[in-house]
């Protein structure tokens, strides 16, 4: 019992490497394996792609493998590197960026494996708010852009109807968001006014961006391994002062960690909630009620015009492994050049409801009016692209991310209980961030 | 001489345990060779970059006060699921060990739930307790009491901690069964005769000839709760709110697969080896002792 432990926690190389399968070539296709981390819907969808690129060719089969969660790609992925037999093509969620950039040998860089195998891809075709969080510093692809979101607020129109609120001028700024939870409330429209999903993603990443204020030092990592917190700053005391104080007259109920509080929107549990725009495809599905999807909210009295938000998803990343073919890298090019053609990229983007990669699929959705028919649609496309991003809105590279998000809300879930005041939050997720900011470093300085 | 008559060289012996020898070795001591090798490095995610660091990062462990809270924790919890599944189990196997009609189909359903996976059990339990979707949760808060277990700490403590006894309810009531039915029914008769009632037969009779008994079930749940509730803490709070339901094991799993330090993951691997065998060793000794009475 304890030996099994020890596997899981300590040598999962051996364990987990087991699983990877070898190189095949069935009726001389170069075969392809390709682990991805959505379930359900966004799942099925992946296979679909994967299907529409091996139905276009003949020289190529890439084979799609559901490994469970972002997190256990991440680490499967992990463990079969350094097993010896990686899969070609991982899908790694945004947080573990940093890891996978840090990884050195173990990647190829999206840039030399185009140029190796003669692909060519301008990344200037790519939306610059998806191309700036997988690039290096000097500007070049690391890891190709596959599905990228961002967070919006999602709004119940029947409750806001119910409380005789507008539907058609919905909020904007925080101040009415808490105005409306309020009239919510009193209406009793829904059991909970207000909710978010991913709370360190929403109320501390994409509230970083939008106010322009830093998450952490170097351009929030982009320029080095010595990046330090910034969590302490007004801003943040302000947000959780004010996250605090909804949560104490009963306007705001907190969800859970990550996407738990989802169900609370799709089932009518909660008025506003603010989640993925690449929720759309399930809330289309699910949710019962008439509803819409706007830009996140802002602080007036700290920005007039708030700036872009960052994405969210996950990106493709190469990885490498000692016999593997020439051959094989190029039918990994090829992949990538399919999926980012303006016509696939649209497919994607409308079956989704992920923001589309590619400026070519934006101006073709554009063009056919698909924004004009399915309103909200382009919430998060307008939020990401709305402003030039600054140092504090292009994005993030710490290590350990995954760490210091939950850190994050660890801390808040302690606020939120009434056990420390939002300063005690921010002060001790400051310093736990800090150490884990410090130990990747320490771990990976060449 | 005698040896020989046994087995004629020593080939043969030793190819008979190989099987069983490799299995052991590579299953059980390479890994935890390489956790413990790996408990004195720090190196990054892919391993690419390794660096000894000796024991630093048990120093960094026992000097994280996140850490000692973690220990806390688990005392808490095993001691509580420990207490709480084997004094229902053994309340059960007393009732149950009777004469009744259906005692068979009685006794055959309680043991059920032992063949439930550890993240099946804590499902069920989600939904009896999720404050909006269980059963119990909305009751509770239907009655007015602010139930929610993913941001009330105690209140999820309790959750996991229920969910874990309950799982080992089953396990303990077999044992519980079977160490009464071996009690000789003698020695119940005569102090019947002799006007004890039922109480005071138990505790002065029963309860001290199940002692060997209920001390193997007190050392085999306390194991339990310390490695095998992963699946349901995993399931239900994820250790949180905050670190609230947290054990060493679960740190362990969090630290190695999600924040992918495996320096603190083996360090913390080979602290649980050593508490385990501290508790063996302890086992063993006492039942050496107590074993025949």
């Amino acid at each position: 019992m304890m030996q099994r432990r020890m596997l899981l926690a300590g040598a999962g190389a051996g364990a987990l490497g087991l699983a990877a399968p070898g190189i095949v070539r069935a009726q001389g296709r170069t075969e392809i394996q390709f682990w991805y981390g959505l379930a359900g819907v966004l799942g099925e969808r992946v296979a679909e792609q994967v299907k529409r690129f091996n139905d276009s060719q003949s020289a190529v089969t890439v084979v799609p493998t559901f490994k469970g969660t972002y997190t256990e790609v991440l680490t499967g992925a992990i463990a079969a590197w350094r097993a010896g037999n990686p899969p070609h093509i991982a899908q790694i969620f945004e947080v573990g960026t940093a890891t996978m950039m840090a990884a050195g040998p173990a990647v190829r860089p999206v840039h030399q494996l185009l140029a190796d195998s003669g692909v060519e891809l301008d990344p200037k075709r790519y939306l610059p708010g998806v191309r700036g969080y997988y690039s290096d510093p000097k500007g070049r692809l690391v890891s190709m852009p596959h599905n990228s979101s961002s967070a919006v607020m999602w709004i119940n129109l029947d409750a806001f109807q119910k409380a005789g609120l507008s539907t058609t001028e919905l909020p904007k700024t925080w101040a009415q968001v808490r105005a409306a939870a309020e009239k919510l409330k009193a209406a009793n429209a829904t059991p909970a006014p207000l909710t978010t999903s991913w709370p360190t993603w929403v109320m501390f990443e994409q509230m970083s961006a939008i106010h322009d204020v830093p998450f952490a030092t170097q351009a929030n990592g982009f320029e080095g391994m010595n990046a330090e917190l910034q969590l302490t700053g007004p801003f943040f005391r302000k947000h959780v002062d004010f996250l605090l104080a909804l949560q104490k007259d009963g306007l705001f109920r907190y969800g859970g960690r990550d996407n738990s509080a989802d169900a609370l929107f799709v089932n009518g549990e909660a008025a506003i909630s603010c989640m993925s725009s690449a929720l759309r495809s399930r809330v289309e599905r699910e949710a019962t009620f008439k509803w819409a999807s706007v830009p996140l909210p802002y602080h007036d009295d700290v920005i007039q015009a708030p700036k872009n938000g960052v994405i969210g998803g996950a990106s493709l990343w190469a990885l490498t492994a000692r016999n593997r073919t020439p051959a094989e890298y190029k039918g990994v090019a090829e992949f990538f050049r399919f999926i980012s053609q303006p016509e696939q990229d649209l497919w994607w983007h409308q079956a989704t409801g992920y923001v589309p990669i590619t400026l070519g699929a934006y101006e073709k959705a554009k063009a056919e009016g698909y924004y004009r028919q399915n309103p909200g649609a382009d919430a998060a496309i307008i939020q990401l692209s709305r402003a030039e991003p600054t140092p504090n809105s292009m994005g993030f590279r710490l290590g350990g991310f995954v760490e210091i998000r939950n850190i994050i809300q660890e801390e808040l879930e302690k606020a939120f209980q009434g056990q420390q005041t939002a300063a005690q939050a921010l002060e001790s997720a400051n310093r736990r961030g800090n150490v884990v900011l410090r130990n990747f470093e320490r771990a990976n300085r060449a | 001489m005698n040896r020989k008559v046994i087995f004629r060289g020593v080939a043969l012996p030793y190819a008979l345990l190989a099987p069983q020898l490799a299995i052991t070795i590579l299953f059980f001591f390479w890994p935890a060779g390489q956790a413990i090798w790996f408990s004195f490095l720090r190196q990054d995610a892919f391993g690419i970059r390794t660096q000894f660091v000796g024991l630093e990062n048990f120093a960094d462990l026992f000097a994280d006060p996140l850490y000692i809270a973690v220990i806390w924790n688990t005392v808490v919890f095993s001691i509580s699921v420990a207490a709480l599944s084997l004094a229902v189990a053994l309340l059960l196997a007393v009732l149950a060990d009777r004469q009744i009609r259906g005692a068979g189909v009685y006794r055959t359903l309680l043991i059920w739930p032992y063949a439930i996976a550890p993240a099946v059990a804590a499902v069920l339990w989600i939904f009896m307790f999720h404050p909006t979707i269980g059963l119990f949760g909305r009751m509770l808060n239907g009655l007015g009491i602010a139930w929610d277990y993913k941001l009330n700490g105690g209140q999820a403590m309790l959750v996991v901690i229920l969910a874990s006894a309950w799982k080992q309810v089953s396990y303990n009531f077999i044992f519980f069964l079977a160490g009464l039915q071996s009690i000789p029914r003698s020695v119940l008769e005569a102090a019947s005769i002799d006007g004890a009632k039922p109480v005071r037969r138990f505790w002065t009779i029963v309860f001290p000839l199940l002692s060997p008994t209920t001390f193997f079930l007190l050392v085999v749940n306390l194991t339990y709760a310390f490695f095998d509730t992963f699946g349901v803490i995993d399931a239900l709070t994820k250790g949180g709110p905050a670190k609230a339901t947290e054990t060493l094991i679960y740190r362990a799993y969090v630290d190695g697969r999600v924040n992918l330090d495996l320096g603190t993951s083996s360090a913390q691997s080979v602290v649980l080896m050593l508490a385990v065998i501290a508790l063996t060793a302890l086992q063993f000794r006492f039942i050496e002792r107590r074993v025949h009475y």
